[in-house]
């Protein structure tokens, strides 16, 4: 998940090495341009197709399964994903891909099937508006607002963490590398709105694969094959559990990440992965922009289907970067000290080993292709949410639509402004993802229980909606305040005291998400709920489901969600 | 743009494709007498993937040709 990752990695430091780890020859720039002019050009061309609101923050509800699905998956694919995983699979080994197979799978496949048809037939335009329609405003307003806060600070993450790159893999100027990236994304996403954003995302899907895919292959190649990897991390670490997703769960001291089974699953599986998925507008927005039913209902399990082969272009080459590279790489702060490489260089270095001019050009474009799709799912979802959920909610209620689709377009512009503001004050922490975890854990892990209660329970009141949103946040908060103020007290929010920073990010978001639930469930059956005539549309069981419409069995997401639920068990055993 | 018609996002991507799959694939024979210099450069990664992506770009171009395609209905 984009930046739901912990672990030190990517954005650990600001300082970076003096000499660039690769200089780019005429031809890999030549194709670096090529990217910028595609990126700007699509977006012109667009903004000629975008004259309504809803051509601009929904992509006029005109795309096919496959462009929602890949879209889906590629606004996901930001920079933290990219490199960040990679550097994670040196530091952690293979246990890294939890976070793309039980961490997303699972969760993208009830977003398709149980979630998204009410998603779809209320037709919100917003998480936010769909919390309004179910539990009122004030749950609306405070989802919106958090959401924007966070949105916007990932944005500049993002923002920050591909300058840091560029500067430490390329040489670049930071400030360079910050405002041509963002003012691209700005251009692109003010012209032709969500549909631009889902274009650019499509392509950019496609370029990081053709950039990134010849990593694995060649190395695999030199490596001699799995068994080959296998054999020569062994031999370099002294140590097997590297390339073991589940055997190594057992207690938090067998594993390279100091963390447990129950984490993994609870923590992750459950709360953090289906409250991100399913309830994080980033992600939804794409796919409410389907067609129709059967096309939202497909584009997650689309999204899920290649999902699960993103490792190979992430975490196989961290794990190769183990088994080959010469050099020992090192967290960031030791690099710094020692000169030395640090693990979120494993795979420019990687690209660096077998691809010459024109293919490392073709590499380092799908990283920054991967850093705008990030950004640019940040800025289009943060102009959505506060044009419909803050300003027309609470600013201006009866404007034109024509008002509101400038309105976006500005809140366009102003979002990566601020996001600019973001990165450059990103630059004075020392380890900023900390932050961010915590972030997510703050807004997304107790959304998921008010999204999860609002639509399977038709007894959830209006007022436990918005005190179950209330507590379960504060309760986050409250529980990382803890952790900073006594660091004893993660031994008991992560039920261990050998738990290392990883668990407690998984446990506070499971802590949250109970209190969360506990809460909406206690103050609603002391408050007074709905009558089932308003949750129509909104509520399992008040609500009959359309029909996706005639099609034969290879044409239903059901079918294919359960191939994509069988092969992610197969999978799951063969790398036990 | 093109008259009457709207560009399909496949048709971007082909244009991508077959654009970077030219420009690889020319590194790729001029790497056959000037090889570069990284690990495996004996396999001439940059000849045959510069070949995959071009034709793949081919394909799609061929086939989202805004020209044969029909107008989509909104």
């Amino acid at each position: 998940m984009n930046g739901l990752a912990t672990a030190p990695w990517l954005l650990a430091q600001q300082a970076a090495v003096e000499a660039p780890l690769i200089s780019l020859g005429v031809l890999d720039l030549a194709i670096i341009v090529v990217y910028f002019v595609m990126v700007l050009g699509i977006g012109w061309y667009l903004k000629q197709q975008t004259t309504t609101g809803e051509d601009f923050f929904l992509a006029g509800r005109e795309m096919t399964a496959w462009i929602a699905g890949l879209s889906f998956l590629s606004a996901n694919l930001g920079s933290l994903e990219l490199m960040g995983w990679a550097a994670a699979a040196y530091q952690y080994g293979i246990l890294g891909t939890h976070w793309y197979w039980i961490g997303a799978i699972p969760a993208m496949l009830f977003l398709g099937l149980i979630m998204m048809p009410f998603y779809y037939i209320s037709k919100t335009h917003s998480v936010p508006g769909y919390l309004k329609l179910r539990f009122g405003e004030a749950s609306r307003g405070f989802a919106a607002i958090s959401f924007a806060f966070m949105t916007i600070l990932m944005s500049g993450i993002n923002m920050y963490s591909m300058a840091l790159v560029m500067k430490v893999v390329l040489g670049w100027d930071i400030h360079f590398s910050i405002w041509v990236s963002s003012l691209t994304v700005a251009a692109y996403v003010a012209l032709g709105g969500l549909k631009s954003a889902i274009f650019n995302e499509v392509l950019q899907f496609v370029l990081i694969w053709a950039g990134a895919l010849l990593v694995p292959i060649l190395g695999l190649y030199e490596v001699g094959g799995w068994g080959g990897l296998k054999e020569r991390i062994a031999q370099n670490l002294g140590r097997g559990d590297y390339v073991h997703l589940w055997s190594t769960l057992g207690s938090f001291q067998d594993n390279p990440m100091g963390i447990h089974w129950t984490g993994i699953v609870l923590g992750l599986g459950w709360v953090i992965s289906f409250g991100y998925w399913t309830t994080d507008f980033l992600v939804v927005q794409r796919v409410l922009a389907a067609k129709d039913l059967r096309a939202a209902k497909a584009a997650p399990v689309i999204g899920a289907a290649f999902k699960m082969a993103v490792p190979f272009i992430v975490i196989l080459p961290g794990l190769l970067g183990l088994a080959l590279l010469d050099v020992k790489l090192m967290p960031e702060a030791e690099a710094l000290k020692t000169g030395g490489h640090s693990y979120n260089e494993v795979l420019p270095l990687m690209l660096a080993r077998y691809c010459g001019p024109g293919l490392l050009g073709l590499g380092i474009t799908a990283l920054i292709a991967g850093f705008m799709a990030g950004m640019a799912g940040n800025v289009s979802a943060f102009a959505t949410v506060w044009t419909y959920d803050v300003y027309r909610a609470y600013i201006n209620k009866d404007a034109t639509d024509a008002h509101y689709l400038n309105h976006g377009r500005l809140c366009t512009i102003v979002g990566v402004v601020v996001s600019i503001g973001a990165a450059y004050l990103v630059m004075h922490f020392a380890s900023i993802m900390d932050y961010v975890q915590a972030l997510f854990s703050f807004f997304i892990a107790p959304l998921f229980g008010t999204v999860l209660l609002g639509m399977l329970w038709k007894r959830a009141s209006p007022a436990g909606g918005f005190y179950g949103l209330l507590a379960g946040t504060l309760s986050s908060i409250g529980m990382w305040i803890w952790v900073r103020l006594d660091p004893g007290a993660l031994a008991i929010v992560a039920l261990s005291s050998h738990a290392q920073a990883m668990a407690e990010n998984m446990y506070r978001a499971l802590w949250s998400w109970i209190v969360c639930v506990v809460v909406t469930v206690a103050v609603s059956y002391a408050t007074k709920p709905k009558p089932d005539s308003e949750l129509v549309g909104l509520v399992y069981g008040c609500t009959e489901l359309p029909d996706e419409g005639d099609a034969p069995w290879h044409e239903r997401p059901a079918f294919w969600a359960a191939a994509v639920g069988v092969v992610f068990v197969i999978l799951n055993v063969l790398f036990w | 743009m093109i008259e009457g018609g709207r560009l399909s996002i496949w048709f971007f991507v082909g244009l991508m494709l077959t654009i970077y799959g030219v420009m690889i694939l020319g590194a790729g024979l001029y790497g056959l007498a000037h090889p570069p210099a990284v690990k495996l450069a004996w396999l001439h990664a940059d000849l045959w993937w510069g070949a995959v992506l071009l034709a793949g770009g081919l394909i799609y171009l061929r086939a989202f040709n805004p020209y044969k395609v029909r107008r989509p209905s909104r």
